[in-house]
């Protein structure tokens, strides 16, 4: 057997002279460098080990030095990124831990699985720092859902999603699903989690104490997920000719068993550091445990619970067998480890133990088969400093004019309107959010289909709020505003629910960043977002980048995704944006400017992304979302929605949909009606107060310099808008709920 | 030894929407002539027993017992010796 | 009064089917019970949370229902003590044989999750007795396997002997004469798709499955005296 494996693996020279290490990823640069960490040619599991943890996704080579750029600090950050989730202070003792992650290459490959096991990865990042998980949000972007593809990868993904969360009852209480053509060769499936710690739990992945124990405990390793698609090993194995799966398959009944034993293994104190096994498993959970204590570890890869016969070293170290997780623990304290993981039904195994020499070393049927430094794995990847280049289109766009658009007639704006609201990125996401168990561990108190997410802390008068937003398109069009907007607008969804806006997880989405068009969407955005998250004061806790999201050459949008987490002092302060009783006077917090570029106005009427988006003033941001939290506080506010996609039109719609009450609005503008009431113009809420609460909320946006304007009234049933006396709206709400419901059910009926 | 391969399917008289779905593909996909799907499950397992009567009285009582719910389920089962 | 809350490998409802005995029933108490236990007799009353025991694996219930406290959960069941099976819970309690009929997956073949509107059929059962007769309820459904099944016969058993308690008003998952929730003959076992756990507060949405619990305890007072209450013995 091992004789067969050495005949089979290519040996450190063939590596040298055949340039195999390229197969793997590594550039001839990179594989010098290794030689001259090593001292001598790297063989075959070596080799395996540098690919992988210098690859984009565990080093973050190309994208080090922007992500610098992010605020991360804050005097309620108690775990900034770096760890497998980062962990923000909510008082009494207690921590919100949180972070977002992508999964869009294996959900492109098979969306139900690859969306499942983007959910179990997410969760382990949270439970691993001592946290109980509370909640799930998913930011999802498909192609437009005009051909079967499309409609098949966005009903798989959701069922995934499902299958993966409802099992392991963690509620999924949020997030955003966007069409896009951009999107069609390449979805984008983002997962976040939320968890809630004592901050004296706090778990890291650190492998400390020399002597002490490494455990492995979870699932069995088998050949799912390991990269190196050319290992030229098919035929491999003691006598299968099965084809090891590429594709990781989630089990979450496994997964909801690891995490009641890590939470109950935590509890015990025995634990010294706790880490997921994720991408590049084995590899980089004990390396980078090792490397953050500033120890080794030495691990007899005999001991690894293998699913298959006949595995080798390359193939335990770089598989991504899902629900796996590595725990350094107290030594003399295995057996009260084992019992704990019996109890639920779960197998642990010492498979290694921490040592004092810094080096990450493999034993394999008594031999040696991989020892190199920890922190040549973890810390010391090659930085890339890549080009940027100001993009053509973004040159073209400068001179793009909203008047462009021509100017609709009178009898055209109830069609217009009902259009928008069946924009399947608009419309009702109910046909994916009932398929979620949104209200397991009843703490739900805000559901899916608001701004955001609200779920209670039981025992107290605190609640979360959750969001995750983009416009991949303002990114697009000017990356560095639309950077900001998205940390603005996440701001802004936590803000309409009552909520302090705490701190962001981000997931950066883009193209392939060695195009220097690419890399400077990259670069421009995170410092867009960066100056947003200075601003509002909400740093960067956590994040994942996702390059290479392409498909024949053509990018995505470039995408970052803000996971955005506020605090709600007290429950009694949670808002929505239904509209809750006739009278009520609608007001609108904001400027509108005639800004309809990226707009689904815009899309709607030309077909066309085009122009420069909606600008964003940061200072007058901060301000309305410090009068709409103030105003909340002082219990005047009855509802309160962000104006997003579709403009004040749409916004207003919502509201009266969401409360089956009409409105009548007027309004006065110099603007033409069409730009008044689609353009998608920033730091605007709006808000509903009760008559007599309509001067004081007033009052308290002028104090601020923030414009108010009374624009109507909740009430009838029917949805009435006129703009310059002129009435251009009127439609039953009844109506516009239909187009608005029926829009995505009908899409997938088809 | 003799391994089991066993079928559970929803008995005629339940309505299973699996099938009814698929066979809407099929059709959709124009393979008109697929009458009557029935989705189940097959599973596959071996029984250490030398005995084939004893094998098939085992196996039958695991089908009644857990791997079919008999209230919505049929099941049959081949033994092949190994 | 004192509920057994059974915990199954892979049950997710059990916090919130505790937390709702806590909330509405201050005066009892309540204990989370491993599967693998032996002995129940300390209990008035047994609770099987939802979740996916087992992952669902096979089929919703099939496997824990060869748990080692099932077989005390039957005894429970005999001595005519409450027994209440919610989502998972209905599953298992049918796979179990203590409830006629068996569980199919949604007519929609996708999970649902929402709140939906019963009708109260029978209030004279121990689990009903605070709602009217034929009184609409919101309680909140999630599940992929709620589609209700038994034959004709059985059905027509259940509704001779006032075994339907609760009926969908709009059938979420096709299940058999739009079934919620059933009893055993003896109207002690109830097992129900519908989660009262879940409508238990206001800012949930509703608190219409409060009187369930409620139900139960004023049925478990009604029987045994304050003075039994007070000694904590099992009747």
């Amino acid at each position: 057997m091992e004789q067969r494996l050495t005949h089979q693996e290519p040996t450190p020279d063939q590596i040298y002279e055949e340039k195999i290490y390229r197969e793997l990823g590594l550039t001839d640069q990179e594989y010098e460098q290794i030689i001259s960490i090593l001292g001598r040619r790297p063989n075959y599991t070596e080799t395996g080990l540098y690919s992988v943890m210098w690859s984009e996704h565990c080093s973050y080579k190309h994208s080090k030095p922007v992500l610098r750029r992010f605020p991360t600090k804050g005097a309620r950050v108690l775990q900034g990124p770096g760890e497998g989730a980062g962990i923000v202070d909510i008082g009494d003792n207690q921590a919100v831990v949180f972070k977002i992650e992508s999964h869009n290459h294996p959900s492109a490959i098979e969306p139900y699985q690859g969306a499942a096991t983007g959910v179990g990865g997410i969760i382990r990042d949270v439970f691993s720092m001592g946290a109980r998980p509370i909640a799930l949000l998913n930011s999802l972007r498909f192609g437009e859902p005009d051909n079967a593809r499309v409609k098949y990868l966005f009903e798989h993904v959701v069922a995934g999603i499902a299958g993966y969360g409802n099992c392991i009852g963690i509620p999924t209480v949020g997030g955003e699903v966007v069409f896009d053509a951009s999107y069609d060769g390449n979805p984008l499936v983002n997962a976040m989690c939320v968890g809630l710690i004592d901050h004296d739990r706090i778990q890291k992945g650190v492998a400390k104490g020399i002597g002490n124990p490494v455990m492995y405990v979870g699932a069995s390793t088998g050949r799912d997920g390991i990269h190196g698609a050319t290992f030229a090993s098919e035929e491999l194995g003691d006598d299968s000719d099965e084809k090891r799966p590429a594709v990781q398959v989630g089990d979450p009944f496994m997964e909801k068993l690891l995490l009641e034993a890590c939470l109950e293994l935590i509890d015990s104190g025995a634990v010294v550091g706790i880490q997921d096994m994720g991408a590049a498993g084995l590899t980089s959970s004990s390396s980078e445990m090792a490397s953050k204590a500033g120890t080794g570890i030495e691990l007899d890869l005999d001991r690894v619970p293998q699913r298959e016969k006949g595995m080798t070293p390359y193939e335990m170290m770089l598989s991504e067998s899902q629900e796996r997780m590595l725990v350094v623990v107290e030594k003399g304290r295995e057996k009260e480890v084992e019992a704990i993981f019996e109890k639920w039904g779960l197998h642990s195994q010492v498979v290694g133990r921490v040592t004092d020499d810094k080096r990450l070393r493999l034993l394999h049927q008594g031999e040696v088969v991989a020892d190199v430094p920890v922190d040549s794995l973890a810390e010391d990847a090659p930085v890339y400093h890549c080009e940027t280049a100001i993009p053509a289109y973004y040159e073209q766009h400068k001179d793009y004019s909203p008047v462009s658009i021509a100017e609709p007639q009178p009898g055209d704006y109830n069609k217009l309107l009902k259009d928008l609201l069946a924009a399947p990125t608009i419309a009702s996401k109910e046909w994916v959010y009932r398929q979620y168990d949104y209200m397991v561990r009843t703490s739900t108190a805000v559901r899916p289909g608001s701004d955001a997410a609200v779920v209670t802390v039981r025992g107290t008068k605190k609640a979360l709020a959750m969001s995750t937003d983009c416009n991949g398109r303002y990114v697009y069009l000017d990356p560095k505003t639309g950077g900001a907007i998205a940390v603005a607008e996440a701001a802004r969804n936590v803000v309409c629910t009552g909520a302090e806006p705490l701190a962001i997880t981000d997931c950066l989405n883009y193209g392939n960043p060695e195009k220097p068009e690419i890399f400077w969407q990259f670069e421009q955005s995170v410092e867009g977002m960066s100056d947003a998250c200075r601003v509002l004061e909400t740093p960067v806790i956590s994040g994942n980048v996702s390059f290479y999201n392409e498909t024949r050459g053509e990018a995505v949008y470039p995408t970052p995704v803000v996971g955005m987490v506020g605090l709600v002092h007290d429950v009694d302060h949670i808002t929505t944006a239904d509209f809750k009783e006739e009278g009520d006077r609608i007001i609108l917090l904001g400027e509108t400017f005639a800004e309809l570029g990226g707009s689904e106005y815009q899309k709607l009427v030309s077909g066309e992304i085009s122009g420069r988006p909606p600008q964003i003033d940061l200072e007058k941001e901060q301000k309305v979302q410090r009068v709409v939290l103030e105003a909340i506080r002082k219990g005047w506010v009855k509802s309160a929605h962000d104006l997003a996609e579709g403009g004040l039109a749409v916004a207003v719609a919502e509201s009266s949909i969401a409360g089956k009450l009409g409105a009548v609005i007027n309004v006065d503008t110099d603007l033409r009606p069409d730009h008044f009431l689609f353009s998608e113009s920033q730091s605007r809420i709006l808000l509903s107060v009760s008559a007599e609460h309509a001067t004081e909320v007033k009052k308290l946006a002028e104090q601020e310099g923030i414009q108010a304007t009374d624009i109507g009234e909740v009430g009838g049933e029917s949805f009435v808008i006129s703009v310059n006396q002129q009435q251009l709206i009127d439609l039953p709400v009844s109506d516009m709920e239909t187009a608005w419901k029926d829009a995505i059910p009908s899409l997938m009926k088809g | 030894m003799y391994k089991a391969l066993i079928y559970v399917t929803l008995k005629e008289s339940v309505l299973d929407p699996q099938g009814n779905a698929v066979k809407g593909s099929l059709h959709s996909l124009g393979f008109g002539e697929a009458k009557d799907v029935r989705i189940g499950k097959y599973m596959e397992l071996l029984i250490d027993l030398d005995d084939q009567q004893q094998a098939e009285t085992r196996v039958k009582e695991m089908c009644e017992k857990l791997l079919a719910n008999t209230v919505i389920e049929d099941y049959r089962f081949e033994l092949i010796a190994q | 009064m004192k509920f057994a809350v059974i915990v199954f490998p892979g049950s997710n409802c059990d916090v919130d089917m505790y937390k709702a005995i806590e909330d509405c029933l201050p005066e009892a108490q309540v204990d989370y019970v491993w599967h693998a236990e032996k002995d129940l007799s300390e209990y008035d009353a047994v609770l099987l949370p939802g979740g996916f025991s087992y992952g669902d694996y096979l089929r919703p219930g099939a496997i824990a229902r060869f748990s080692t406290v099932m077989e005390e959960v039957k005894k429970a069941a005999d001595a005519g003590k409450p027994v209440l099976g919610v989502c998972n819970g209905f599953q298992v309690l049918l796979e179990a044989g203590l409830l006629p009929g068996a569980m199919r997956r949604n007519q929609s073949l996708k999970f649902v999750c929402e709140h939906t509107e019963l009708s109260v059929e029978n209030n004279e059962t121990i689990f009903t007795s605070q709602y009217e007769r034929g009184e609409r309820i919101v309680i909140p459904i999630a599940h992929g396997d709620g589609n209700y099944y038994c034959d004709q016969e059985t059905l027509e058993e259940l509704k001779a002997n006032g075994q339907v308690v609760f009926r969908y008003t709009q059938n979420p998952n096709g299940s058999v004469y739009d079934i919620a929730g059933i009893t055993n003959k003896a109207g002690n076992v109830l097992g129900m798709m519908p989660h009262p756990e879940r409508a238990v507060h206001e800012w949930l949405g509703t608190e219409d499955g409060k009187r369930l619990f409620q139900s139960i305890f004023t049925y478990w007072r009604e029987n045994h005296g304050a003075a039994s209450y007070a000694s904590g013995t099992d009747a």
